[in-house]
């Protein structure tokens, strides 16, 4: 049976059916208490969305705040043969945490402890619900750090992290979330709690972990995470480059790279971003450019300062009219600040916005981001690009409004016709941000019917009964139109 | 119950039920709100929100609680008991908009639906606080006699008594400061400044500043006389409203701003001068709460361009730096209103830095909400007193003697703090130190 097949059937009004789930509830309101599952549609409403656009309401919420609580949450919603769907700050931006087949949506916001922090060691062992930044900042007085620095890094959570093997501006120079985590404390589907990996790195056997990391809370609950401390740099120098032409800043991109530099972090923002930012939440970019480039570079000061002066130089070469050079820290985080909120920016220009997060070979960039340009014109359509540029990790955002009519189909429209083109340029439908329900219908764009079998199978091994997250990742006929239905009334009680 | 404490059904003793009609809201409807078009909900704002920081409910956060005005505007929930416990549990700090990437203004969202919801709590908590807001806080000589009575009540022990009374009577009179015999209430209207004139200015005397807090309004005209300011204190003034604002009691707010943009564009001065943050930040968006009150509209707007913080005042006009010594240790606190609402943070900063003898160390958070968040301490005990906790264990930890924050809630809210939970440190308003190292100075 698929998913879909098995919650049809489940999700029969039948009066058994509404008896085992007023069950359910109490047996919840047993393991985390009354204030922590929320059923009343005034307290599950804002469970129906992440930082995506996919709306579906969950029919209850429950916050654990401990591993065994979990693990409890886990065996009664198995008993009442209901789906789980993890949540870490709902920040996501693929419908990850969108409970697109309504059932118990597990909230790990209450884990925020960080239950160890050995220096020595450089290991960090973090709840799920902790805050990324806040990981950091238990240890930056000491002089280290933990690197995935995603975006909404200040509101985003590890286990989040884990589940979309997030990235950030500095993947560039130290890797992605699978790069820093060397444990996993897991709750399965039958209950038990274990850890996969160890407290170093490569153990031997099998690579749990890392099949874990990613996996977007399809194969079961991430309750905490060993996760690798990285010593501060020495140094750290950081420019904005401003361009007239996008073209002379992709190119520019692929120069800095092809001269031996790695950089930390090379993050672009288009024109359109620009206004964005400058209107929202204003970092002094100026207005009129085309695009800007942020390149950092750290190290030991000798290196950080020379690799500063050769990328400069690029710039300028390549076509940059201005390079600022952040002169301290104050300087740096005000450079920064555009780029950290740069999507959530975007509400100054328009309601609504569908990001993007292909990948194409860096050289390529020059020739995709035109034809990004070209279908935003094909269909009318506004496209703000800030990205990844270093690693080619575009986030094209289409602006638009969801009232307006047809809108919507024009918007995923273009989007697939996004990603067909990074698709054909030999790169990838995402790169940081999941599949989750947004993206899943592009997944036989790269992967064979003999590809998703396999991972298909894999998903069996740890969740036989396809229990946590249904209905994501995995290419199914749900199109995103149909998961934005038209608002409905919600009804008082819903299914319990 | 959760070990924190606070959140909504836990204040108000019970889930609410908002299955059904919703009772004594039933003509509410949720207005078009245009704001709420900027909110992405990319979650940037959760962690700044100190009720989220305590409860980690997305309805207790700046995203969910917009996702509930939407849709409570699309028609998907009704306005129940839930829904108003969630708008109530927010503070109104307003750390959201600094947080915000898109630069939503989270707080005007909040009063309009705070507007369709009426003042909170049970029927006889709204029938109380719609009395204060429309019968006591428009009237400056009924809150004097009012304060008077309590002034009176306080030398006849009974507030002794109160205090010693359990539950949230008790603790609502231990809250509250000891009354001072005498009212800032000048026989004169104008103030000379003091050496070459620079600026005429206005002074907000304010319902609390000019009653509990007397000599923090008469500290401010003589720090304002020194900087060669001459300063109109308004006798037609009222109470500026923010109270009313914020819990929903709009009609009797906008009277009290016609009031106030008549009294002060009349004086002929050039600023508004507010020593009180609430106040400055809702006269500030007079132009806003007027905007559709066509005979008031230009007038509220021209005000609201005119009013100044007292310390953002000062360190534009170029405040002359002050003598005397006060040797002290202090922590600021940034009300809410002054750094979120205002954007106003280097200037107190600046200002304290001119004080010879003055050494400032910054306390973690010294932008969060210490809750006090007008009569929220009142409404919310059990979440205010948890925000009150940690930060004065924050103050703690800076090794301060004394803590600065301009703004009567706060000081309220902290020298409560620091006697029931310690560090016994001092509370002073800014213009206090300020005033106190002139005359030091002058002497």
């Amino acid at each position: 049976m698929t998913d879909a097949e098995r919650t049809t059937t489940d999700r029969g009004s039948a009066e058994g059916g509404r008896a085992q789930r007023r069950g359910l509830v109490r047996r919840l309101r047993e393991i985390v208490g009354d204030r922590h599952v929320l059923t009343d549609p005034a307290d599950v409403v804002v469970y129906e969305q992440d930082g995506s656009i996919l709306q579906v309401l969950p029919e209850v919420v429950v916050l654990p705040a401990s591993t065994s609580e979990v693990a409890a949450v886990v065996g009664a919603a198995r008993e009442a043969n209901v789906p789980i769907v993890p949540r870490g700050s709902g920040t996501g931006l693929a419908g990850g945490a969108v409970p697109a087949e309504g059932g118990v949506v597990v909230s790990l916001a209450r884990m925020t402890r960080i239950r160890e922090v050995d220096l020595r060691g450089r290991i960090a062992v973090a709840e799920a619900g902790v805050i990324n930044l806040d990981v950091t900042r238990a240890v930056a007085g000491q002089g280290y750090f933990y690197a995935p620095d995603p975006s909404s890094q200040a509101a985003c959570s590890i286990g989040g992290n884990v589940a979309n093997n997030s990235g950030g501006p500095h993947t560039l120079a130290y890797g992605v979330t699978t790069n820093h985590v060397l444990g996993l404390e897991v709750v399965l589907g039958d209950g038990t709690v274990t850890w996969l990996g160890g407290r170093v790195p490569d153990p031997p056997g099998y690579d749990l972990t890392g099949v874990f990391v990613g996996s977007e809370g399809t194969l079961g609950i991430v309750t905490a995470a060993a996760l690798r401390l990285m010593r501060a740099r020495e140094a750290v120098r950081t420019l904005l480059a401003i361009f007239d032409r996008m073209d002379d800043a992709t190119d520019v991109v692929v120069q800095i790279t092809a001269a031996g530099i790695v950089p930390a972090a090379l993050e672009m923002m288009d024109r359109t971003t620009i206004e964005a930012v400058e209107t929202g939440a204003p970092a002094g970019y100026p207005r009129d450019a085309e695009a800007v480039l942020l390149v950092e570079v750290e190290g030991v000061r000798e290196y950080a300062e020379r690799a500063a002066e050769l990328a400069r130089q690029i710039c300028v070469r390549g076509g940059a009219r201005e390079v600022r050079v952040a002169r301290d820290e104050a300087e740096r985080q005000r450079l920064w600040k555009g780029r950290k909120g740069a999507f959530g920016a975007l509400g100054a220009l328009a309601p609504h916005y569908y990001v993007q997060d292909g990948v194409v070979p860096r050289s390529r960039l020059p020739q995709v981001m035109r034809e990004i340009a070209e279908i935003g014109r094909r269909y009318g359509l506004r496209i703000a690009n800030v990205f990844h540029a270093g690693d080619g990790n575009l986030h094209p955002n289409i602006l638009f409004d969801m009232r307006a009519p047809g809108q919507l189909e024009r918007v995923i429209a273009a989007g697939g016709d996004i990603l067909r083109a990074c698709v054909a340029a030999g790169g990838s439908i995402t790169g940081e941000h999941g599949i989750g329900l947004e993206k899943k219908a592009y997944m036989d764009l790269l992967f064979s019917p003999a590809d998703l079998d396999a991972m298909a199978r894999v998903r069996r091994v740890f969740d036989p009964d396809g229990r946590f997250n249904p209905a994501k990742m995995f290419p199914t006929p749900i199109t995103c139109a149909e998961m934005r239905r038209a608002p409905a009334a919600i009804p008082a009680g819903l299914w319990i | 119950m959760g070990e924190h404490g606070g959140g909504g059904a836990q204040e108000r003793g019970g889930r609410g039920a908002s299955a059904g009609p919703a009772g004594r809201r039933t003509a509410a409807a949720i207005p078009a709100i245009p704001e709420l078009d900027r909110c992405v909900h990319c979650g940037l704002c959760l962690n700044h929100c100190p009720t989220y920081r305590v409860t980690r409910l997305e309805a207790e956060s700046p995203r969910g609680r917009i996702h509930l005005v939407r849709a409570a505007a699309e028609g998907r929930i009704d306005l129940g008991e839930r829904f108003a416990e969630h708008l109530y549990l927010c503070l109104m700090c307003r750390a959201c908009e600094t947080a915000c990437p898109s630069g939503v203004q989270y707080g005007r969202i909040a009063e309009a639906a705070r507007a369709v919801l009426g003042p909170p709590g049970s029927p006889v908590a709204r029938w109380a606080a719609r009395a204060v807001f429309t019968r006591l806080l428009p009237f400056p000589g009924r809150v004097r006699r009012a304060a008077r009575l309590l002034g009176a009540a306080q030398r006849l022990g009974l507030a002794a008594l109160a205090r010693a009374l359990p539950g949230r009577v008790g603790e609502m009179a231990a809250m509250l400061p000891a009354v001072p015999r005498h009212f800032f209430t000048p026989a004169t209207e104008v103030f000379p400044a003091l050496g070459p004139a620079r600026a005429r200015v206005g002074l907000l005397t304010g319902c609390v500043m000019s009653t509990l807090f007397a000599d923090v309004d008469a500290a401010t005209v003589r720090v304002l006389q020194r900087n060669g300011c001459e300063v109109v204190v308004p006798r037609t003034q009222v109470c500026c409203g923010a109270l009313n604002v914020h819990n929903g009691e709009v009609a009797s707010a906008r009277a009290m701003a016609r009031a106030n943009v008549a009294a002060f564009l009349a004086a002929g001065v050039e600023a508004a001068v507010v020593n009180a943050a609430g106040c400055g930040a809702a006269m500030k968006e007079y132009g806003h709460l007027l905007a559709d009150d066509p005979a008031w509209a230009e007038p509220a707007r021209r005000l609201a361009g005119m009013v100044a913080d007292v310390t953002e005042f000062l360190a534009r006009l170029g405040p002359l730096p002050p003598a005397g010594r006060v040797d002290l240790t202090v922590t600021y606190q940034d009300p809410c209103h002054l750094a979120h609402g205002q954007k106003v943070r280097a200037q107190p900063r600046q200002l304290l830095g001119l004080i010879p003898g003055l050494r400032l160390v910054e306390m973690d958070g010294s932008d969060r909400c210490c809750g006090s968040a007008g009569i929220y301490n009142i409404t919310h005990p059990h979440m205010s007193r948890t925000l009150l906790r940690e930060k004065m264990q924050a103050i703690a930890r800076t090794g301060a003697r004394a803590v600065v924050a301009p703004n009567p809630g706060c000081m309220l809210q902290l020298r409560y703090g620091a006697r029931a939970y310690g560090p016994a440190v001092a509370v002073y308003h800014l213009v206090d130190l300020l005033d106190e190292s002139y005359r030091a100075g002058d002497a």
